[in-house]
């Protein structure tokens, strides 16, 4: 898809014309039950996300951004229901994930891949390329030998790998060749939707490049929809169309990328773009940082109220009471944040100075 | 902030440093006739990616490096009027978390979990500065406040355990901090954390540099980090330093095609948005010989005849600007040398 092209349609597209999402997320929540005392009673919950909603159109990509152990990893795993959601529901591709029983979620799953972190973990060490791109095709579809041997050299050549590499095990490979054997058993039966997890985090800078690359080319040749989590702000601004903020299991501010990346709305948002470095000396030296202080809340005790008001450079007596939703200011556009609600037009005017 | 260049004698000089190790499937010359010199008071950014050799470099002159497998040898690294790769044990050890501190990636790692932070803070108080009791708390107590721990005196009987990651690094720099080094050695202390705890982390190092003036060598694979906060900057490819450059002509005026490739593999977050990113084809080298030739060759959209047969020297190409290339940036030809 043209870049330009894109960006000039989406202002007009959102909310009329835009076309019905692939991926629909309301209300996810996915608490893990705490249990204490010698009758291990069920004694509180880690809300490590906790009421989360989102669309993705189908053939874009959204970016899932936030700091470690904010819930952006849980969240993608929920989605697909590698772990079970405590509530919420799901859409993908017009069937319901959340309610699908086991047999009808089995059938469910070749729309849906995944692809991890870490390649060096999620290679099986004792299989060989050929076996491991091939294990989706022999639990899912009824194609012969010759015929699966056929589709890995295919999506051998997808992934930018030579034929030759089939009967090799993964300790062969470096990382980037990895994360390509994990992108090659993704795309094995032609999902349409891949949750990417941090898929470039464990690689070095110059083969970052090579992979985000291969997935924006797979994206526009398959009409795939990626859900794409990162800590690397400047990297999802080069791959997303839309990105979500989330901060202790919960999205502070959902907008299209270049709104986003130009004027941040929540304060945490600020402050976590105004925290990134930019490789240029000139820009550095003369910038104004916002330097939170503190560390992130443990989310089995998120502070009462706003999740952010104990870091929050902007927090007002309201903060600590009530809990901001995730609420429309602009046309595609949500922020949570009481700056921003209706009764506070005057402080919310004020932060386009920011 | 930097003092002017080559008016003061260096704290640090480094000529000529070897580091191979020995394996079963044969050696691995990790680090290649790398010179630097570190001057007073500057920052000094080491960039490269893994296996480029940029913490081996550090660990070798330190004597950190187990042997076997690793052989280190070199023509010398002088600090403080000794040879470092000459001097006995013991004198390595007065230098060590004494004048030279240093920090490491992971402060879960590099703190001992069943001591006291506080415990750990005086230990090179009581090895190098003679401090006991008291005296030594006391010091501890400044430090933890030097590096904006709140409530540092009841934080001093806290275990490692009950300090978050960024809290830890604090900490971690207070150890490092404790003998007044003269320099400062840091190896990705920012890349286990998270983005606005490395902001305050980066922060936190402009104003102790402000305060303390010691030199730093600061290790990462990140750019914007380096951008941030160095004076100058070296970059690490196959085990040598193919450019070194003051950091706003290293940003401004690239010399060495990897140098160049990596400024433009990476993404921004302002300014115009490239439709794709730029790619450098390959992967890094595995040296299992000393390299008789360009090892970034290969990969190297420049690479001329001359590239594969012989190793290009680093030449100057400005004020304190040097780079090891034998295509010239300025002519986009064969270098005239």
């Amino acid at each position: 898809m043209p870049d330009a092209a894109n960006t000039a349609l989406r202002p007009a597209a959102a909310g009329k014309v835009a076309p019905r999402p692939l991926v629909q997320v309301r209300d996810l929540k996915m608490y893990f039950p705490i249990f204490t005392g010698l009758l291990r009673r069920h004694t509180g919950d880690v809300k490590a996300v906790d009421g989360v909603s989102f669309d993705i159109p189908a053939g874009e990509t959204l970016g899932l951004v936030g700091e470690s152990g904010c819930g952006k990893s849980t969240c993608a795993r929920a989605v697909l229901r590698l772990y079970e959601p405590t509530e919420g529901r799901i859409t993908i591709d017009g069937h319901d994930i959340t309610s699908a029983g086991r047999e009808a979620l089995r059938q469910l799953r070749p729309r849906m891949q995944m692809v991890f972190q870490d390649p060096q973990a999620s290679l099986n060490p004792r299989m060989t390329v050929a076996s491991i791109i091939g294990e989706p095709l022999v639990e899912h579809t009824r194609l012969g030998k010759a015929e699966q041997r056929e589709r890995i050299y295919e999506l051998l050549d997808q992934v930018g790998l030579n034929r030759n590499f089939a009967n090799r095990y993964p300790h062969e490979f470096s990382g980037g060749q990895r994360q390509r054997i994990g992108i090659a058993r993704a795309l094995a039966l032609n999902p349409k939707f891949i949750v990417c997890d941090e898929p470039i985090a464990a690689l070095d800078v110059s083969i970052q490049a090579q992979v985000v690359n291969l997935l924006e080319n797979l994206q526009q040749s398959h009409g795939l929809t990626y859900l794409f989590i990162s800590h690397d702000l400047s990297m999802v601004r080069h791959i997303a169309n839309r990105v979500a903020v989330m901060y202790l299991g919960r999205i502070v501010e959902l907008a299209d990328r270049d709104a986003l990346y130009e004027d941040p709305k929540h304060p945490y948002s600020q402050a976590l773009l105004s925290a990134v470095p930019e490789p240029d000396p000139l820009t550095e030296a003369v910038r104004q940082r916002i330097i939170l202080t503190g560390d992130v809340p443990s989310p089995s005790n998120p502070p009462a109220g706003c999740a952010f008001c104990t870091r929050c450079p902007r927090v007002m007596p309201q903060c600590r009471v009530q809990a901001p939703t995730l609420t429309a200011v602009a046309p595609g556009r949500q922020v949570a944040c009481h700056l921003y609600s209706p009764n506070n037009d005057s402080i919310a005017g004020s932060t386009a100075a920011i | 902030m930097s003092p002017s260049p080559d008016s003061l004698k260096p704290v640090l000089q480094v000529t000529r440093l070897n580091t191979r190790f020995k394996t079963r499937t044969g050696d691995v010359h990790a680090v290649n006739s790398i010179s630097f010199e570190l001057r007073p008071g500057e920052l000094l950014g080491v960039v490269g990616e893994s296996g480029s050799g940029k913490s081996v470099t550090m660990m070798s002159l330190l004597g950190l490096l187990p042997s076997p497998p690793a052989v280190v040898n070199g023509e010398s690294v002088m600090f403080d009027g000794i040879d470092l790769l000459r001097c006995s044990a013991d004198q390595l050890r007065a230098v060590r978390g004494g004048r030279i501190g240093f920090i490491f990636q992971d402060p879960m790692t590099s703190l001992n979990p069943v001591f006291t932070v506080g415990f750990q803070i005086m230990e090179p108080l009581r090895e190098h500065m003679g401090l006991n009791g008291a005296a030594a708390r006391k010091r501890a107590r400044e430090l933890l406040d030097l590096v904006g721990i709140p409530d540092a005196e009841r934080r001093l009987d806290d275990f490692p355990h009950q300090f978050s990651g960024g809290m830890r690094q604090r900490v971690m720099i207070a150890i490092a901090l404790a003998c007044d080094p003269k320099v400062l050695i840091a190896d990705e202390p920012t890349t286990a954390l998270d983005v606005t705890i490395q902001a305050q982390i980066l922060e936190l190092v402009r104003e102790l540099r402000q305060r303390l003036g010691m030199a730093i060598i600061w290790i990462t694979h990140d750019l914007g980090v380096i951008a941030g906060i160095a004076d100058r900057a070296m970059v690490m490819y196959g085990g040598q330093i193919v450019e070194m450059a003051p950091v706003k002509d290293l940003f401004a005026r690239p010399e060495h095609p990897y140098t160049r490739a990596l400024l433009k593999t990476v993404p921004h977050l302002k300014g115009a948005r490239a439709a794709k990113l730029e790619v450098i084809e390959g992967q890094p080298p595995i040296l299992k010989a000393a390299p008789a030739s360009c090892a970034f060759r290969p990969r190297c959209a420049k690479a001329m005849d001359r590239c594969g047969r012989e190793n290009p020297q680093r030449v100057k190409v400005g004020e304190g600007h040097d780079v090891a290339c034998f295509w010239d940036a300025r002519t986009g030809g064969a270098r005239n040398a």
